[in-house]
């Protein structure tokens, strides 16, 4: 094919209409006689509800309705859906449209509010009185975890919702012959994904077609479709659920029957007004998942070279006060743990706790930076232990370029399948990385910093990111008459540029411009069959069933033009909006043409079209996932006596195979990396012991800004993946995964000195000048 | 898809006191008539004074370019020009905007095309969601009118009022260190 | 998050002002930059029953020298004292301070007179007042009142205001030759309320110091001025030792609290690195040679 679209920097279709404010974000929809919602929520984090008396609130002029459970029809009135069972999941327990017996954290929503307007609402919820029975509340970690805790449910005997295993190999002869052991504790605590945009819904119900229609800020709105045919009793065909610009996603908006989606809808049926429900941002905090909230202690067995004979961990996930998405950031964090080293005995065990908190589920990385820190700050520790560079002991670690696939020995993903590792070249990822930024002379450097008194270190973190996994998504092409091509896709966009990355692929198979080809994501009226966008998978797994679909319009393509042409197939070209005969290119015809030829009106249509029309539906669905890896590396500087710590340099070296549009793909790189940033020294939900959120807004929630995040410097590696047609693999939260664990390995090395071993995640200047001083305390280190 | 906006509550009778009557205090109103010029037109409306001029831009006058991210004044996606410096519109009531000019993003590209700004964060990768994007553009819209040959510093300060979660800032840096050169102002 | 009713009026006039204000009482706020007000209001955290707008009052927005004072209404907008080439000559404790004020976005609508009647115990503007003892001029229906800080600032995010009275004015002392002044802080991001800040003034005679001050941000329900330090340093030299000296008797003398964000033991730690940073800042602008 002559013209390359894939792998070019191109500004992306979807710019114009973003920077001009013609963006259409759920707050944007405007639908005539709209009404306003806001949610009486849950002030106590473990309470029993006595008496909610609403008649004031109902009474007030403007407001339209006052709901509380006992109003919900009974198909919503009991806990909603369990999103992805495992056998593990003893207990899956799901949050409740309206909470109307106990509320089991801060933000629980107990009562729904429809008014005339927002303004209205939040006056009418001021004029709501409950009256709660306050419960005992488990809130700290480890202390739900222990029997006797306050139980989160009343019909469990403890707090733990699950406890799983996964084992490869065998750790216990392993630690019991190896040389050495070292064993450390890590805690990455509570975040919020926090992005610009706040959840929202929108809703219209005609009740003389009987169509529901919900426009709603989810990264699912094909399954959200499903869940609301079923919890409605609506056919599938009688909902649409859009997903309309969404101003940023990164995991919690793929949570799906949050209880606002569903009382939403819901009432704009009952009250057969369209009903909008946009989340502040105080809402936000409390009302839309966390994560993050890990604790492990993990150990490693090496032999006197640095190789690793085996590493256990055991670990606390906090589910918070549900866990309807289920065991993933776990599982994750379990099979992510491994990355690029050879681990012949592994294990793997955690239990999953019910903690009266907002809920939790995946957040870019889903896991994965727990992993990493564990991993990699175990290596960082074994080097210092030995002796042995820190570069040194990773490369005698590595799997190696020859060794792939490579089975990890039995550990299962997130996906359900054997966890093994299709391609990869991580020594060549890692050589990069280093000489980036410059680790052969950096112990003469850092000592020249020193001498000018400055504190400046050298961390780097290796990750190994399986992205990519099913269970499918689909495309549907169809070229217009008008030569223009439209792509609707089974994903959703959340800025991530599907808009322009999926038309490259396609502009590249029909030889189009890329600026003619016209993508819709996210709509279940425009394509019915898929999954969602999360887990570094739209690109591989839309993006794949974008290109099966494209290769087959093609070929009918050039079947249609070979009969218009007079000419075979093999003898025709696609470029420029045109199919030719090769060599003559007077002999053309119009892309446009060629579509209306395939739609007579009369006449006959041969077999072999296999139907009208130049339009293809395709699906892929990858057998296991694509595992992506790379390394950052940064020189960060330390103001020992303030706290502080400034980036001067940050490099990440990324292999996720080919990539479709580098500018598009080194800024999700560089988001991810600010929001790491934000997780390894700014950002912490902070819940107090009786289980107050006391950081609920941007003053005291802090994200980075321009002045915190580094200008980043990207390389890249390309081993292709064997596992999908265009060979690509995700590259979504590539940014945010090593950065933790970057932060870490860097203050180590700046404060070596004083021997100082980060362990712990998020930091503070308060923090850091807290883990110095105990650290120039402390006996040294054994 | 566009309805019509969100009723708001009733006014009350005018407001003014004529300034004349001094001994009469002015008294305090629930709703008041403004006037102002928004993006160059005028604007007459009535409204609640405890509306926000970014819901009164939103909602009564159906310029949803201006996003809310946080309705506290620290993410400046709702940040727009008040006689040409940027301001917080989520922070202002829009009785305050009585007798000012107002410019939202809409401004910046009446018709087909964009404004040299919106092109470098184009070209830049200034922008993947777009929820904050018209707030950054404003603020750099005010900074590049007002100064032509910023520093440095002077950029950074100004972005350093904005939060961004997806692009991690390096596209929207090089896209105003670019516009100040290519925008001829 | 959308405020609560209120009702709304914009006086013309301070005299306008002083009567809404006696006729509202305590139902009334003052609204003049919004900047903390306002978040407040769609918080539902302050639920006033009648905003009174004074934006509209041109007249309370001015900066004018008069003899040794630099005279500031208390509606000037606080980018404008950032852009005032005055404000940089005369008083640049305060020009060094207003930039870290938030973002330029926030000082385009905040005013000098509503950070310093807001009162918050992290703010940069109350350690200046403090730092510099400048005068808060209150007018009430009875007359005008000069204040001095340690009167004005009462408390955490309370000041001797009464319902009925504006802050119309703050006199900034113009310090004479050979003086020097920081401001120093350290916040967690850029444009933060600060951590812990510092405003010193060091008015050197020779190579001594004749006079000091020390006032601190983040470390009290006010600015905080430690004069025992500040009696240490008049009559030592400007040396690293005499800081380092002032900067222990600070850092014993303060008595922070801890929040989310920092502990007391932080808090006070890094007081006494600001004031030695401040010192030696503020020593080498008198014009100072450190030995």
């Amino acid at each position: 094919m002559p013209t390359r679209w894939f792998g070019e920097r191109i500004p992306r279709n979807e710019d114009p209409r973003l920077l001009t404010g013609r963006g259409m974000y759920v707050d944007d929809v405007r639908r005539p006689g709209t009404l306003h919602a806001a949610f009486y929520r849950s002030p106590h984090a473990h309470a029993r509800i006595l008496r909610i008396a609403t008649d004031q609130a109902k009474a007030l002029p403007g407001v339209v309705a006052v709901v509380t459970a006992q109003d919900l029809p009974e198909r919503i009135r009991g806990p909603l859906p369990k999103l992805i069972p495992h056998p593990a999941l003893v207990h899956h327990k799901t949050q409740v449209a309206l909470a109307g017996e106990v509320v089991r954290h801060v933000g629980e929503p107990i009562a729904l509010v429809v008014a005339e307007s927002r303004y209205i609402a939040e006056d009418a919820l001021e004029l709501i009185a409950v009256e709660f029975e306050v419960l005992p509340a488990a809130v700290d970690l480890e202390a739900a975890a222990k029997p006797g805790a306050p139980r989160v449910h009343a019909d469990m005997a403890d707090n733990i919702a699950a406890h799983h295993i996964q084992r490869a190999g065998n750790v216990e002869e392993a630690f019991a012959k190896a040389p050495h052991v070292f064993r450390e504790r890590f805690t990455m605590d509570r975040g919020s994904s926090a992005p610009m945009e706040t959840r929202g819904v929108v809703a219209e119900w005609d009740p003389r077609s009987h169509q529901l229609t919900v426009w709603d800020s989810t990264q699912a709105p094909i399954r959200i479709r499903n869940y609301l045919s079923d919890l409605l009793g609506l056919p599938q065909a009688n909902v649409r659920v859009i997903a309309p610009d969404i101003g940023g996603g990164f995991g919690p908006k793929i949570m799906m029957c949050y209880p606002e989606e569903i009382s939403i809808p819901w009432a704009a049926m009952v009250l057969e007004r369209p009903v909008k429900w946009i989340e502040d941002r105080r809402e936000h905090f409390v009302a839309t998942n966390h994560e993050r909230l890990q604790i492990h202690d993990a150990e490693i067995a090496v032999d006197a070279d640095g190789r690793i004979l085996g590493v256990r961990t055991t670990y606390l996930h906090d589910c918070g006060a549900y866990c309807a998405y289920g065991l993933t950031v776990p599982i994750v964090s379990g099979t992510t743990l491994p990355g690029p080293y050879k681990i012949p005995n592994y294990h793997a065990e955690y239990r999953a706790v019910f903690t009266n908190k907002t809920q939790t589920s995946p957040y870019r990385g889903a896991g994965r930076p727990h992993g990493v820190f564990v991993m990699e700050r175990l290596m960082d520790r074994v080097a210092r232990e030995l002796g042995i560079d820190r570069a040194e002991v990773r490369r005698r670690n590595f799997i190696q370029p020859h060794e792939f696939p490579y089975d990890l020995g039995g550990l299962i993903y997130q996906d359900g399948v054997r966890l093994v590792y299709d391609s990869g070249n991580y020594p060549e990822v890692f050589r990069k990385t280093l000489d980036h930024i410059g680790y052969a002379d950096w112990a003469a450097q850092k000592a020249r910093h020193r001498r000018e008194g400055r504190r400046v270190g050298l961390g780097f973190a290796f990750y190994v990111e399986g992205t990519g996994i099913g269970p499918y998504e689909g495309c549907r092409i169809t070229v217009e008459p008008s030569g223009k091509v439209y792509v609707a896709t089974s994903v959703g966009t959340q800025g991530q540029g599907h808009y322009t990355s999926f038309a490259q692929i396609v502009a590249d198979a029909l030889g189009t411009d890329v600026r003619d080809v016209i993508v819709t994501t996210g709509d279940s009226g425009a394509f019915g069959w898929g999954t969602g966008t999360f887990a570094s998978r739209a690109a591989v797994v839309a993006g794949n069933a974008v290109a099966l679909a494209a290769g087959a319009v093609r070929q009918k393509t050039l079947q249609v033009a070979a009969t218009l042409l007079e000419a075979r197939v093999d003898d025709l070209e696609l470029a420029e909006g045109k199919v030719f005969v090769r060599g003559v290119p007077g002999r053309a015809v119009m892309l446009g043409q060629v579509a209306a030829a395939a739609n007579p009106l009369r006449g006959v249509i041969p077999q072999e079209w296999e139907g009208p029309g130049l339009e293809a539906t395709r699906y892929f669905a990858p057998p296991s996932g694509a595992f992506a890896a790379g390394c950052h590396a940064a020189l960060v500087e330390v103001d020992t006596e303030t706290g502080l710590i400034r980036f001067l340099r940050y490099v990440v070296v990324h292999d996720c195979g080919p990539v479709i549009n580098p500018m598009i793909l080194e800024g999700q790189v560089r988001g991810g990396v600010a929001q790491g940033i934000g997780n390894a020294f700014y950002e912490k939900l902070v819940y107090d012991e009786q289980g107050q959120l006391l950081t609920q807004t941007f003053m005291d929630y802090l994200l980075p800004t321009v002045a915190e995040v580094p200008a980043v410097e990207v390389d890249h590696v390309e081993t292709p993946s064997p596992l999908n047609p265009l060979g690509i693999k995700g590259a979504g939260e590539a940014g945010v995964i090593p950065v933790p664990a970057l932060v870490a390995s860097a203050l180590d090395d700046a404060l070596s000195e004083e021997g100082v071993r980060i362990t712990e995640m998020p930091l503070s200047p308060s923090r850091l000048r807290e883990i110095l001083r105990e650290a120039q305390t402390a006996p040294t280190p054994a | 898809m566009n309805g019509d906006p969100a009723h708001t509550t009733p006014a009350q009778a005018p407001a003014r006191v004529p300034a004349r009557r001094k001994r009469r205090l002015r008294e305090p109103q629930s709703a008041l008539t403004i006037r102002f010029t928004v993006n160059g037109e005028t604007v007459e409306r009535t409204v609640e004074v405890r509306k926000t001029l970014a819901d009164f831009l939103r909602e009564d006058l159906g310029l949803t370019g201006t996003h809310l991210g946080c309705e506290h004044g620290v993410c400046g996606a709702c940040t727009v020009l008040l006689n040409g410096e940027p301001v917080r519109s989520c922070l202002l009531f829009a009785v305050q905007a009585a007798g000012a000019g107002i410019e939202t993003v809409e401004s910046l590209a009446p018709g087909e095309g964009l404004h040299p700004v919106q092109a470098a964060f184009r070209e830049h990768h200034g922008l993947q969601c777009g929820f904050c994007t018209p707030g950054f553009l404003m603020s750099a819209v005010a900074l590049l009118r007002d100064h032509a040959e910023p520093t440095e510093e002077q950029i950074l300060e100004t972005l350093g009022g904005h939060l961004c979660r997806c692009t991690g800032y390096q596209g929207i840096v090089e896209a105003v260190r670019a516009a100040a050169r290519t925008w001829q102002r | 998050m959308k405020p609560a009713p209120f009702r709304y009026v914009a006086p013309r006039s301070v005299d306008e002002t002083l009567a809404l204000l006696a006729e509202h009482g305590a139902e009334g706020k003052i609204l003049a930059g919004g900047q903390s007000l306002v978040p407040l209001l769609n918080m539902r955290l302050a639920r006033p029953q009648v905003i009174v707008d004074i934006n509209g009052i041109r007249s309370l927005a001015y900066i004018r020298r008069k003899d040794d004072r630099l005279h500031m209404g208390a509606l000037t907008r606080q980018r404008a004292v950032e852009e005032s080439a005055t404000v940089r000559r005369q008083v640049p404790l305060l020009w060094e301070a207003i930039r870290f004020v938030g973002h330029p976005q926030i000082r385009t609508r905040g005013t000098v007179g509503g950070s310093l009647a807001h009162a918050d115990p992290s703010a940069e503007l109350p350690a200046v007042v403090a730092a510099l003892d400048a005068e808060l001029v209150v007018r009430s229906p009875s007359g005008e009142r000069a204040l001095s800080p340690g009167e004005f600032f009462a408390g955490y995010l309370t000041t001797a205001l009464e319902p009925t009275e504006v802050l119309t004015e703050i006199r900034f002392p113009v310090l004479p030759e050979r003086t020097g002044t920081a401001f120093v802080e350290v916040a967690r991001r850029h444009g933060d309320f600060a951590l812990v800040g510092v405003a010193a003034v060091v008015r050197r005679r020779d190579g001594t110091i004749a006079e000091a001050r020390l006032a601190f941000t983040g470390v009290g329900p006010g600015p905080v001025r430690v004069r025992e330090a500040e009696g240490r340093l008049a009559g030592s030299a400007g040396t690293p030792r005499v800081f380092a000296d002032a900067a222990r008797e600070a850092g014993a003398r303060l008595d922070p609290e801890g929040d989310i964000h920092a502990t007391a033991q932080y808090r006070r730690e890094v007081a006494a690195v600001l004031t030695r940073r401040a010192l030696e800042l503020a020593w080498q602008r008198s014009g100072g040679r450190t030995r």
